[in-house]
């Protein structure tokens, strides 16, 4: 193995049933090197680091670790674990019932001669560890009276301590703030120095650039690119990231919405959830299809959900239509006439088990309450109209909604929400995980609904398409919006603003 | 094969296929015993009265049948079961028999109270008990077996209580028409063929099965939709109250007492019995009403055969035992990944014979 | 040491659990106080009565430490009483019918418990099906069996060693609390073997909670599964073997019910398994698991006892209100364990 490097991966390939999620991807790590892994949805970062963890069996490819002179394959985390290489997740896995001490020594607790728990050797070695990591707290206190960001620190100590040479973060500072994260960084700088391999999965671009050596970037499971972080401009990272449609669409482009919109809809302003999304102001007229564009978890999803009211909004205040609106829950919003179609549709928009027709005709019935049922025959006509209109490619409509393809499953959830005629739509990329196809026939249909006067916020993480659709974009970031874009836009310029920044 | 891969598919394949088992195991005794084959299916009429092992088997159901109906909502909306529903029964007769006879009374052959008074009370303290199970479980977010144990021990005390402990009889013989016969057929069936009727009926005409079965299957994505899993999964255990109520009520008339021990005693496993023999998944979701019923009468034609092969009502709960766990083995996650991972392994087979790897 | 923007709290903060383990342990100590100044013309207070309440709960007092053990997993375990009854019929039929010698009789019965526990624990463990489902089915089909072995009432009369063993009194070391009778006679209190069995479990149990390696991984596996695994332990196993351990304890409780009622029939421990899981969560063990302390199940239990102590010293009450007194209860520690949980989850926010 090459000097300096700890870690190498070789043409990883992994395929699922219907998609090829790793296609060759190389992946090396140095020692005593922060390296971020970034790509958006379905680019295969955590695919790749569940192939080296042990979670999943890969294909083809070949994985070496400094000090082993054999390839491996691990086949379980705790194989993984005993090669040196430990996982911090997101969800911090540890037991909050626990003390600290406890947990830094689960299932490898030090045992006395008589073969019990050495409870004093514990708490020592914890509180040696404490020091060490320079965390100020009590190691027989309960996990779970510590805040999320401590507890992290314990796992990565736990990991450390398991002398690990490779360190993953995944996504570890979704939920913290500043100060939090400045103090990570502080720790992990420390450990990069002592030699340990991080790989660090994130979607904060500022991040990235502040405690990072290198980048590899992956798009669409394959290896787009390693560079060191000095050698990559934020837009170039952008662009890497996001890629360049390779569709010839035809060219749709939306009508300036001075000759067309109404009348202010939706006019939100400092709504916010702590955690979530900071305090934005955002405002829609009738007939306009505003776009939210920037990195995976740069808050889209939130800032649409705090509008719709699937997250509760902690502050701010929202008019729709002029009126004050107090949106706290989907179906209050649903009463003034919104509709959300989430991006998660497997967690949050399929209910598999019922039929087509069913799922189609949800809201609606959701609008009309428990008594008042929609009739069969109505029921029939609803679902045959619209999967004639999205053409949804079904036997039936009696079909469980499980038995349809992704695709076709995301028409049905369109279909469930255009049925309820509303005034606003959310679309939260409703082209994911969809043929080319599919795609140009929901992109016309955003524009038709425009032309008919509704309102659109789309969410996609393809710049054309949003280009080709809206209006308006506004641009998030790190869990802000941070601006607006209008009139002539380009897919540079768009690049630019998600970017920011002034190096590059 | 695949005729057969169809069959067992269908969703009311296995309480069918379960009573059409017991029937013929019936059968088979009877023409062992040198009875007619039919033995088991003759319905004659002795004193004007309905009489055969059908009509038994349909009679003694009845309880079974109504608690299967709110148990089914309870398990689809909430994936856990009510185990209070015995108790809950034992509860309502005891409130309609203490009415009834006044307080501290125990015999008596005249109503101290209107009996439509007795029994509203009775079905009003059912309701209560439901409230206060799914106000447990949906705004305490308690798992709903842990919620309903409270009302599971106490429940019969409480029952045992207001009767000033003893067993409490109305020999009014208006009290025992509930229990007793109305024409020619015993009117417990005629009770639980009305239950059946509202709920299927409701459950066309209103959108309440879709609502339960939404949340039970995908609450988050219900909550986008609109839909309030809280109230639902409330509602649903209040509609379970009220049938154990019922069910209550029909007991306490058929012995025309309100033996607040023994009432409902065992009836909470029949009944979430009938709803896993019913083809309906104990971990939520999807239901179908009609299989909870086969499933609820299959479970009463056990026991009675098991009776009439001598098994006596002390034993017969080892065989309920052993078919619960047949049922749910089949039915839990480690046999259907394994069954998932056959299929997708002779899929892959397929694949490459097809490819002509 | 730079002190960190993160330090935590350097003071023990009282966490929601000694909360509540220090409310059961004031609750029992507020009844029994008001017992013995309400009741002490009846000779409440007598040690007597405490160690009574000792002599009649021990079997509960096995069975409530493996209830323990089985819902700091998370799991439940309903079965228990049926398996109890179960037990003493099978003693009790083994001696005047069967013949059998009570020593091994007692081995056989452990080694039912051993198996019952192998088997529902792995239908919980290996199959992934709801331990209130499984257990449910092992609570009826131990009762059932209970009638197969025999369906009338067996008084077990023929085993000098049993019989010598139940009959075996322990006073008090040092006449502790010796008291003069109304007829001028020194009573000195005593205790039976079933106390010396339910004690030695107890500890040996809260030994094994606190000291091994398993005992750990049960509250590991309570607290969070997920990581449990992540952090390398088999939960499977773990939570087979609580169940295993759980019908083990039950089983030598069932000796010690045994001990204590001579008799074998259909009928007995009915709702015993209510009384466990009643005097765990009463003593602090959370039914979600990852939380509970055999200690606080024992005072659950002695909580049981006094309860049904004064209902039977105040001779005009009926024992029912022992129950609904039990579940009222009950009902009052799930309450508030939702209730912190709530708390907790909002201030996650």
């Amino acid at each position: 193995m090459e000097d300096k490097v700890v870690l190498t991966m070789r043409g990883i390939t992994m395929t699922f049933p219907g998609v090829k999620a790793l296609d060759h991807v190389d992946f090396t790590l140095r020692k005593g090197e922060i390296h971020a892994l970034m790509g958006e949805n379905g680019a295969g970062k955590s695919t790749l680091i569940k192939c080296l963890t042990g979670v999943h069996d890969f294909e083809f490819g070949e994985i070496r670790v400094d000090g082993i002179e054999e390839p491996i394959r691990n086949h379980s985390t705790m194989d993984a674990q005993r090669r040196g290489i430990s996982t911090v997740y997101q969800e911090v896995n540890l037991c909050p019932n626990l003390s600290v001490a406890e947990n830094l020594f689960i299932g490898r607790e030090p045992l006395t001669k008589a073969h019990t728990i050495d409870r004093k050797a514990i708490v020592k070695r914890a509180q040696k560890l404490a020091e060490e990591f320079e965390l100020n707290l009590d190691v027989q206190q309960t996990m779970g009276s510590y805040s999320l960001a401590l507890q992290q620190m314990i796992a990565i100590a736990r990991a450390v301590d398991m002398d690990c040479k490779i360190l993953i973060l995944d996504e570890p500072t979704s939920s913290l703030d500043d100060n939090e994260v400045s103090k990570l960084f502080t720790l992990m700088r420390r450990l990069r120095d002592q030699g340990v391999g991080i790989i660090f999965v994130t979607h904060f671009l500022e991040q990235v650039y502040e405690v990072c050596d290198r980048i590899t970037v992956l798009r669409n499971g394959q290896l787009v690119g390693e560079y060191p972080v000095t050698a990559l401009p934020r837009v170039k990272l952008i662009a890497a990231m996001m890629g360049k449609d390779i569709d010839d669409l035809a060219k749709i482009k939306p009508e300036a919405c001075e000759n067309r919109c109404g009348d202010m809809l939706i006019d939100a302003k400092g709504l916010g959830h702590t955690g979530k999304i900071k305090p934005f102001d955002l405002n829609i007229r009738q007939g306009e299809v505003v776009g939210l564009t920037g990195l995976l978890g740069s808050g889209r999803s939130e800032l649409a959900r705090v509008i719709y009211g699937a997250d509760r909004p902690q502050t701010g205040t929202l008019k729709v239509k002029d009126k004050p609106a107090h949106v706290a829950r989907p179906i209050d919003a649903m009463k003034l006439g919104m509709g959300m179609l989430p991006d998660d549709r497997k967690a949050e928009g399929i209910i598999d088990d019922l039929s087509i027709r069913e799922n189609i005709i949800l809201a609606m019935q959701a609008q009309q309450g428990m008594l008042k049922l929609i009739p069969y025959k109505e029921q029939c006509e609803i679902a045959d109209k619209y999967i004639a209109l999205l053409d949804i490619k079904t036997a039936s409509r009696e079909t469980p909604l499980k038995q349809l393809s992704g695709g076709n499953q995301q028409k049905v959830i369109i279909a469930r929400w255009l049925a309820t005629n509303p005034d606003f739509l959310i679309l939260d990329e409703p082209t994911r995980g969809i043929d080319i196809g599919t795609k140009t026939e929901i992109q016309k249909l955003i524009i038709k609904l425009a032309e008919e006067g509704k309102s659109i916020l789309f969410i996609s993480s393809e710049i054309e398409e949003m280009l080709r659709t809206c209006n308006r974009l506004a641009v998030l970031r790190d869990g802000e919006k941070v601006g607006e874009l209008s009139g002539d836009m380009t897919q540079e310029s768009v690049m630019h603003a998600i970017a920011g920044g002034e190096k590059g | 094969m695949k005729q057969i891969r169809k069959i067992t598919k269908m969703r009311l394949f296995l309480p069918i296929f379960s009573m059409v088992l017991v029937m013929a195991i019936n059968m088979i005794y009877d023409v062992a015993n040198g009875n007619v084959f039919y033995n088991f299916f003759t319905i004659s009429i002795r004193n004007g009265l309905l009489y055969g092992r059908l009509i038994d088997i349909l009679n003694r159901g009845s309880e079974a049948a109504i608690l299967a109906i709110g148990m089914t909502l309870v398990v689809s909306s909430s994936a856990g079961v009510d185990i209070s529903v015995g108790s809950v029964m034992s509860l309502a007769g005891g409130m309609c028999c203490m009415l009834l006879a006044g307080f501290g009374n125990a015999n008596v052959s005249q109503y101290a109270m209107p009996l439509w008074v007795g029994l509203l009370a009775g079905l009003a303290v059912a309701c209560l008990c439901g409230a206060f199970n799914g106000f447990l479980v949906s705004y305490l977010n308690i798992q709903p077996m842990v919620a309903t144990l409270i009302l599971f021990s106490a429940g019969r005390a409480i029952g045992l209580l207001m009767c000033n402990s003893t067993i409490v009889y109305i020999r009014e013989p208006s009290f025992q028409f509930l229990g007793g016969y109305l024409g020619p057929i015993p009117t417990p069936i005629i009770v639980a063929i009305l239950c059946i009727t509202v709920m299927s009926l409701i459950l066309k005409y209103t959108a309440l099965g879709m609502y339960v079965q939404s949340v039970g299957i995908n609450a988050k994505a219900a909550r986008i939709a609109g839909y309030q899993s809280r109230r639902i999964i409330f509602t649903t255990f209040v509609i379970c109250g009220l049938l154990a109520g019922i069910a209550g009520l029909v007991a306490t008339s058929r012995i025309y007492s309100a033996d607040t021990n023994n009432i409902g005693l065992n009836f909470e496993l029949d009944a979430i019995l009938a709803v896993a023999l019913g083809g309906n998944s104990l971990g939520g979701g999807k239901f179908r009403l009609s299989g909870s019923i086969i499933g609820a009468y299959t479970i009463q034609a056990i026991t009675t055969t098991l009776y009439a092969l001598g098994v006596s009502s002390a034993q017969a709960p080892v065989f309920k035992a052993v078919i619960v766990i047949l049922i749910v083995t089949i039915q839990s996650p480690a046999v259907k990944a394994v069954m998932a991972k056959r299929a997708a392994a002779k899929e892959v087979a397929a694949r490459k014979g097809a490819v002509g790897v | 040491m730079k002190t960190s923007p993160l330090a935590g709290n350097t003071h023990r903060r009282m966490n929601n659990n000694t909360v509540l383990i220090m409310i059961t342990i004031a609750l029992f100590v507020i009844m029994y106080a008001a017992g013995c100044i309400a009741y002490s013309e009846k000779g409440f207070d007598h040690l007597q009565t405490f160690l009574n309440i000792l002599i009649n709960n021990s079997g509960l007092i096995c069975i409530a430490c493996g209830m323990t053990c089985v819902m700091l997993t998370g799991g439940i375990d309903v079965s228990v009483g049926a398996l109890i009854a179960m037990d003493c019929m099978f003693i009790a039929v083994g001696i005047e019918y069967w013949g059998v010698s009570s020593p091994i009789l007692m081995l056989l019965v452990l080694l039912i418990g051993v198996a019952f526990g192998l088997l529902q624990g792995f239908c919980v463990g290996y199959l992934g099906i709801q331990p209130f489902i499984v257990t449910i089915a092992g609570m009826f089909f131990a009762r059932g069996m209970t009638a197969v072995i025999c369906t009338q009432q067996v008084t077990i009369k023929s085993d000098p060693f049993f019989v010598g063993l139940a009959n075996l009194k322990f006073n008090m070391p040092f006449e502790i609390g010796a008291y003069f009778n109304n007829k001028g006679k020194e009573m000195i209190p005593y205790f039976r073997l079933p106390v010396i069995i339910a004690l030695v479990v107890l500890v040996a149990i809260f030994l094994v909670l606190r000291y091994t390696r398993f005992g750990r991984s049960l509250y590991a596996v309570g607290g969070n599964q997920q990581s449990a695994a992540l952090m390398g332990l088999d939960v499977k196993k773990v939570r087979m073997k609580a169940y295993v351990l759980s019908s083990f304890l039950c089983s030598i409780g069932g000796i010690c019910y045994c001990l204590n009622t001579m008799a074998g029939t259909t009928t007995q421990a009915t709702g015993l398994e209510m009384d466990a899981i009643a005097s765990s969560v009463i003593g602090g063990t959370l039914l979600t698991g990852g939380v509970g302390n055999v200690i606080g199940s024992f005072f659950g239990v002695l909580i049981n006892g006094t309860i049904s102590s004064l209902v039977k010293t105040n001779g005009k009450l009926i024992s029912s209100w022992a129950n609904v007194v039990s579940a009222m209860l009950l009902c009052f520690f799930i309450v508030l364990q939702a209730v912190f949980a709530k708390i907790k989850e909002r201030s996650k926010g």
